[in-house]
């Protein structure tokens, strides 16, 4: 098992965020985060899924998805060839002055500070994010709010530009797809 | 404006224009609208009695034509009724656009009389479906709806309109091609995976042709068999895909899978290739997955890509529609045989040896009652190969597979993905629509009749003269067999005491049609020429069977093809065979 972040342009049709959800779902693939929001096109959005699975299952993740009308194109973000980020806020148990020296090293700022509160704004990576929180732990953190990921392609080619993908065609040489049952 | 026109009748000249000549349907609150110019349209309308009717309707009428069905019905029970046959079409790749009403737009979300939300209901057993709630987007919406259901693999589509967008004035304009940016079917296949086809087709000197339903929705049957005797190799025909590849054909060893034949599930275990077109894997083909044709290499075309690797790795996946793809492989494999061309003698002394060994056959009962399998295999004979076998789900299902031999496509219809019980009378009667010259046989269950019998009073109302063959053991026959294999015969709710109650013969009497009785060997043929003859009326003939005839060969859910068994408790001789 292993992390991929698919990027999935979307016709921004009703319904469409129903039809990606229903369909994993249905399929039994778990999404560890979703973002959905708007494009250059307005209409088009785009939806970044964060999931765990086999690589031979992200094949079928993909070509399950591209079944779906209103998908218009999809493409895997490796983590060397893209930037991804979420967006956190945190409320903790403390005062400006112990906590400054903590957030450093990531684009993190204390946005609001009031009754012994502190609210942390940070935009990171999903692991950086991760050890901010850790290290934030030892105050008490009183409220946690996290973004899915989302994420863009280095270079100069857009997403909607590469309208041809690669759907479905596994590329693992597991001879067996799926695991055997009595039905 | 005088060419404004409601949204209901833009609906029906939308219909009208996508070629629609017959739908399947009822009328109800919210779909009234549309009613009104239904009664002034060409296109005929069949009033069903009850909305899974109506579905199964389309489904027969498209497996028969090769046309979308259409069924229409209300909001709420109306639409939730269509659920079923829509799984099942979408199970089985038929193209369906269902038509439903939807509460007026402004209760849409108010828990309002008869609302439902269809859409959101039906979106994983639809290839795509709609919500509209402005009258402008009815055209648009059922263009789109045929082009998706009719195109790439094909599959239901339900188009939900709000009450309101129906009553609204519009204008219309019918938009000649869909336009849809997410839905670009890949039909010519790639020419390179082609030739690594071919290569792999060269080298294999034991290939097998794994049929499925593809290549009867492609109308591929022809081209199959030219590439087939080019290759040389065994055929099999899946469920679905009985009729894509003449029974007739010395090539042919039969149906795959649970309940198919020593040879053909024993060509896929032993085969070094096969040659997968238009199939799916499906667990009742492939057995215990793990150990499914593990010596084989895979080339696997379909149109849909989501296929490819789903179930089983595929070494050569090719996408596309499988008319051009197997028209493509005929001169590849052609100019890669003059290269090397290898031997299938040893391959082929193998498979005829199963053949011979183990042909498909029944044993009379010893009371001398009634076979099933004898009565169906009696229908196929005394009808011919040009009449459509229609069947419910269980026993006689396989039967119906088994000892009806097929010559031609779109001849044998069933509920194969889906398995739905009661299928066969409503999509009989679709069939009988689809084609009105040909001979329809609806093969059911004295189960699955009683879940769908009363479309029988449709048939007769509407001069749609289908025959149906209640293969009548009073019970439950499939899961009766599971019973006695697996669950130490004991019969928990599987007894239908259908022998006592209903009385067929005078059920269908009371629906407006002819009802026969036959209860002995003798009679059978009698029987089948009299209900042949009749072609002013549905005929329902109640063959009263014997009760514990089994389906064999069979392959125990969840175990291997390789135990693959003839009888109970009997496995082929393998040590007999050179395997």
């Amino acid at each position: 098992m292993a992390q991929h972040t698919l990027a999935v342009l979307v016709e921004n049709s009703p319904g469409v965020l129903a039809r990606v959800a229903s369909l994993f779902s249905r399929r039994g693939y778990n999404i560890d985060s979703l973002a959905v929001g708007p494009t250059e096109d307005p209409k088009v959005s785009r939806m970044t899924i964060v999931l765990n699975l086999e690589g031979h299952a992200l094949d079928q993740v993909s070509a399950q998805l591209f079944k779906l009308v209103n998908v218009i194109g999809i493409q895997e973000m490796k983590e060397s060839g893209s930037r991804q980020r979420e967006l956190l806020f945190v409320k903790v148990a403390a005062k400006r002055s112990e906590i400054e020296s903590l957030i450093g090293g990531i684009p993190a700022e204390i946005v609001d500070e009031r009754d012994g509160s502190c609210i942390i704004q940070a935009v990171a990576s999903n692991k950086d994010l991760a050890e901010l929180v850790k290290k934030l732990e030892k105050f008490g953190i009183r409220e946690l709010v996290q973004s899915g990921a989302i994420a863009i392609e280095f270079g100069a080619k857009t997403l909607a530009e590469q309208t041809a993908i690669e759907t479905g065609l596994a590329t693992s040489d597991t001879h067996q797809q799926t695991q055997d049952y009595q039905n | 404006m005088s060419n404004e026109i409601t949204g209901a009748q833009s609906l029906v000249r939308a219909l009208e224009e996508a070629g629609v000549d017959v739908m399947f349907g009822i009328p109800g609150g919210a779909i009234l609208p549309a009613y009104d110019p239904i009664y002034d349209s060409k296109i005929r309308h069949i009033l069903v009695r009850h909305e899974q009717g109506a579905g199964h309707a389309a489904t027969g009428y498209a497996q028969v034509t090769g046309k979308a069905g259409v069924c229409i019905a209300t909001s709420g029970p109306g639409a939730t009724n269509l659920v079923t046959p829509l799984a099942d079409a979408h199970m089985d790749s038929v193209p369906v656009v269902a038509i439903t009403g939807q509460v007026p737009a402004p209760a849409i979300g108010t828990d309002a009389f008869q609302e439902a939300d269809i859409r959101g209901i039906t979106m994983p057993v639809t290839k795509h479906n709609y919500l509209i709630t402005d009258p402008a987007d009815i055209p648009r919406a059922i263009s789109e709806a045929f082009y998706i259901a009719n195109s790439g693999r094909p599959g239901p589509v339900l188009v939900d309109i709000a009450k309101d967008a129906l009553q609204k004035m519009t204008t219309f304009s019918y938009p000649k091609r869909a336009e849809l940016r997410g839905y670009r079917p890949q039909i010519e296949p790639n020419s390179e995976s082609i030739k690594d086809a071919a290569a792999l087709i060269a080298q294999s000197s034991k290939p097998v042709f794994y049929i499925g339903g593809g290549v009867i929705k492609a109308n591929a049957a022809k081209d199959l068999l030219k590439l087939a005797e080019v290759v040389g190799a065994p055929v099999v025909t899946t469920l679905m895909a009985r009729g894509a590849f003449p029974d007739s054909h010395p090539q042919h060893l039969g149906m795959p899978g649970m309940h198919g034949t020593v040879a053909a599930v024993t060509a896929l275990q032993k085969a070094d290739l096969l040659i997968t077109l238009g199939a799916r894997f499906d667990d009742r083909v492939t057995g215990k997955l793990s150990t499914f044709a593990v010596n084989a290499k895979v080339i696997h075309a379909d149109i849909d890509p989501a296929e490819i690797g789903k179930n089983r790795y595929a070494d050569v996946p090719v996408i596309g529609d499988l008319g051009p793809t197997i028209r493509a492989l005929v001169p590849a494999v052609e100019a890669e045989f003059k290269k090397n061309k290898p031997d299938l003698t040893t391959w082929w002394r193998q498979m005829n040896s199963l053949r011979t060994t183990y042909p498909l056959g029944y044993n009379e009962p010893s009371d001398g009652s009634l076979s099933p399998q004898y009565v169906i295999e009696r229908i196929g004979q005394l009808t011919g190969p040009d009449a459509v076998y229609v069947a419910g789900v269980g026993q006689h299902q396989m039967w119906a597979s088994q000892f009806i031999k097929y010559e031609k496509p779109r001849t044998w219809l069933n509920s194969g993905g889906l398995g739905t019980m009661g299928y066969a009378v409503p999509a009989a009667m679709g069939a009988k629509v689809g084609l009105p010259d040909t001979p329809v046989w609806a093969i059911d269950g004295d189960g699955c009749f009683q879940m769908t019998n009363q479309e029988l009073v449709t048939c007769a109302l509407n001069n749609i003269p289908i025959k149906v063959a209640i293969i009548n053991n009073e019970s439950l026959g499939m899961v009766r067999q599971w019973q006695t294999l697996f669950y130490q015969g004991r019969y928990s709710n599987t007894d239908l005491n259908s022998k006592r109650v209903p009385d067929f013969a005078k059920l269908a009497e009371a629906m407006g049609c002819v009802g026969l009785l036959c209860e002995s060997k003798g009679d059978v043929d009698r029987i089948i020429k009299e209900a042949n003859a009749i072609n002013d009326a549905p005929v329902v003939v109640d063959f009263s069977v014997h009760r514990d005839a089994m389906v064999w060969p069979m392959v125990a859910a969840g175990t291997s093809n390789d135990d693959i068994m003839i009888a109970r408790e009997m496995a082929p001789d393998w040590d007999s065979q050179e395997l």
